[in-house]
């Protein structure tokens, strides 16, 4: 005898019951702590604080134990959180040739100004498995004390805008407030700050891929690194009641400026274009990636050809949050017994009438 | 109990407010698609979103809350939005259709007709009758601002010349009041006339497409048809297995691997109402 579907309450909590013993795992095995994830794991958490677009190293943490490790998880975690906080106000506009540099590279010129700074980074490790992590690690050597770098270390792109061969960065007209899209609706045609905010809080994933089909012909840009920098940069603001600008605090960002080819045309001369990446804490595959799309989303603007999906502003706009693009592909997970109810009977009719003439071949 | 720290119904009174304006220009113009700022719930894109919004915004202490999915007020989904609302609201719940202020649903209208005074909040996942057409908006926008519409003609027409009908089961498109082509939602066919002159007012939110739309109560809602193609509703061989219901969308159950299943309502409340009431079904009878 059929029985009409119940319960749902009690199998609801008995879920979180199961996932919350499956997160925690072995308790022979200490648990975790968020101040471990947090210094330990920095670039999950610089990637959470970045799409889930609040920097806050603690509460990604955090939300990285609850979602045991699931990054697009933590990321929604701390976006469904984030939602509820109340703006106090806009920061100035930060500025990164003022930053405190930790790591500066350029592929474009061999000696700069500063120098190149490499940092801490992967990139010539050798990736090797260091098996005396597995066994619970040895104390690191403390790095080498390098001399202190200069405070300001001056952008390779304003380095090229000196002699007039990169294309100038001013603002629009008037210099308008940008749109805020965790308050507005993404709106189309999108200026190009609506689009790099969109481009910041990005799945990484769906830009580097969308990064990486620009460099195989789907919009070739002839992109050059010109400059990836990180470190730390003060956050200033206003207070109507003080009418001058305060410190509040730093945080840490990767910036990439991309040097892309331009041939010109009948009204500009050859000049180099930009593409711009930029991203919380350490989180340089995000910044490049990012400033290839940025790029290719300027074909219109720079009456560029449109054939590839990279330069389709509505489709990578559309696509590019994690957080609705998990959401939607699951939810095909939700009973849909009434459609798929629809369709089969649809369906068993039309296999029924399936072979006879149609109604047009009928009068023909 | 409700859920300390948080705002009644969880939104902020300022989100709500921005709710509510999109919601009384979406009133002013039935079935024209009002962007509004969607925010990130805490429940994922695409699992009733926007639903949720529109009843958060509208949600007062005295409603009465009935929410279903599939027409059910106990599949999981439908559960956990009552308790999301339970929580952090506090406001009274109910299964019966009747009672309820605030119904607010995914795929189904109740088969017990609503009344002047009800709202009906439905759950959206794509709030664009022509995405599968056109899938650029900026077009979109631009045929809804002209009313052509002669896209889904078409496309209703190959259905026809194809197939000899319209092959469009669900989310069938409509028009609401002459003017703007909307879609009612992944409801079935079979609760599209329901949607027309409705003394309930039906409000309908897209979360992730961030956008809301309205038919205000006894209003034309015409679903697209034509004359020698006239709209018809699914129909079943057989009557509801449990409760002997003629008038009702049925779900198919399948009860062994053999092809043996049965036809019962889809609608749970209407189905448990009428057994109580004494009608019984082919199932119910053979089992006595």
């Amino acid at each position: 005898m059929y029985v009409a579907v119940k319960g749902g309450e009690t199998a609801i909590l008995n879920s979180y019951a199961l996932l919350a013993d499956a997160r925690r795992g072995d308790t022979d095995v200490p648990e975790l702590s968020v101040a471990q994830i947090r210094q330990q794991m920095r670039l999950a958490v610089a990637r959470v604080m970045s799409e889930g677009s609040l920097y806050d190293e603690d509460l990604a943490a955090l939300a990285i134990k609850q979602a045991a490790g699931d990054q697009v998880e933590a990321i929604f975690l701390l976006r469904a959180y984030r939602t509820t906080l109340p703006r106090f106000g806009y920061t100035l506009p930060v500025d990164t040739a003022r930053m405190g540099i930790r790591r500066r590279i350029s592929a474009t010129f061999k000696e700069l100004p500063g120098g190149q700074v490499l940092g801490p980074t992967y990139d010539y490790t050798q990736r090797l498995l260091d098996f005396t992590l597995l066994a619970n690690g040895v104390a690191t050597e403390p790095p080498a004390q390098a001399e202190a770098l200069p405070a300001d270390m001056p952008r390779v792109t304003d380095l090229l805008a000196g002699e007039g061969l990169i294309e100038p960065e001013t603002p629009p007209d008037g210099d308008p407030a940008p749109v805020d899209l965790s308050r507005e609706p993404l709106k189309f045609p999108a200026d190009r700050a609506t689009r790099l905010q969109n481009l910041a809080r990005a799945d990484e994933g769906f830009l580097l891929a969308l990064g990486y089909s620009t460099q195989r012909g789907y919009s070739h840009t002839h992109p050059f690194a010109g400059e990836i920098r990180m470190g730390e940069v003060a956050l200033e603001i206003v207070p109507e009641e003080l009418g001058f600008a305060i410190e509040i605090g730093d945080i840490t960002l990767t910036e990439c400026q991309m040097v892309n080819q331009f041939a010109g045309s009948s009204t500009a001369p050859p000049q180099f274009t930009r593409g711009y990446g930029l991203a919380f804490g350490e989180a340089e595959r995000k910044a490049m990636a990012m400033s290839l799309v940025d790029r290719s989303l300027r074909s219109q603007e720079l009456a560029e050809a449109i054939k590839s999906p990279a330069q389709q502003a509505e489709f990578v706009l559309s696509h590019s949050d994690s957080v609705e693009a998990s959401g939607f592909v699951q939810h095909l997970k939700l009973p849909h017994y009434v459609d798929f109810q629809s369709e089969l009977e649809l369906v068993r009719r039309m296999r029924a009438t399936h072979g006879q003439p149609t109604p047009e071949e009928e009068t023909a | 109990m409700t859920t300390s720290g948080y705002n009644f119904a969880y939104l902020d009174e300022q989100t709500k407010r921005m709710l509510r304006r999109a919601l009384l220009k979406a009133v002013a113009i039935p079935g024209y698609q009002v962007p509004f700022g969607s925010r990130e719930m805490p429940l994922p894109y695409g699992w009733g979103t926007g639903g949720i919004q529109v009843t958060a915004a509208i949600l007062g202490t005295n409603d009465v809350l009935k929410v279903i999915d599939q027409g059910s007020d106990d599949t999981v989904n439908a559960v956990n939005i009552r308790r999301f609302f339970a929580r952090t609201a506090g406001v009274a719940t109910t299964n019966r259709t009747p009672e309820a202020t605030v119904i607010q649903t995914r795929h189904r209208i109740p088969e017990t007709p609503l009344a002047a005074g009800q709202i009906m909040v439905y759950q959206v996942p794509e709030p664009e009758p022509l995405h599968r057409l056109e899938p650029r908006e900026a077009v979109t926008r631009k045929l809804h601002a002209l009313a052509d519409y002669g896209f889904m003609h078409v496309k209703l027409y190959e259905d026809i010349a194809r197939y000899g009908h319209i092959a469009t089961t669900y989310d069938y498109p409509v028009l609401v009041n002459d003017r703007y082509l909307m879609a009612p939602s992944p409801i079935p066919k079979f609760d599209n006339p329901k949607l027309n002159h409705s003394p309930a007012l039906q409000l309908f939110g897209a979360g992730r497409e961030k956008r809301v739309y309205a038919v205000p109560p006894y209003t034309k809602v015409e679903s697209l048809d034509f004359e020698d193609h006239p709209f018809s509703v699914q129909q079943w061989d057989a009557p509801c297995a449990l409760c002997g219901a003629s008038d009702s969308f049925l779900d198919e159950v399948v009860l062994d691997d053999v092809g043996g299943r049965m036809f019962v309502c889809s609608d749970s409340e209407y189905c448990s109402n009428r057994q109580a009431a004494g009608h019984a079904g082919s199932a119910v009878k053979e089992a006595a």
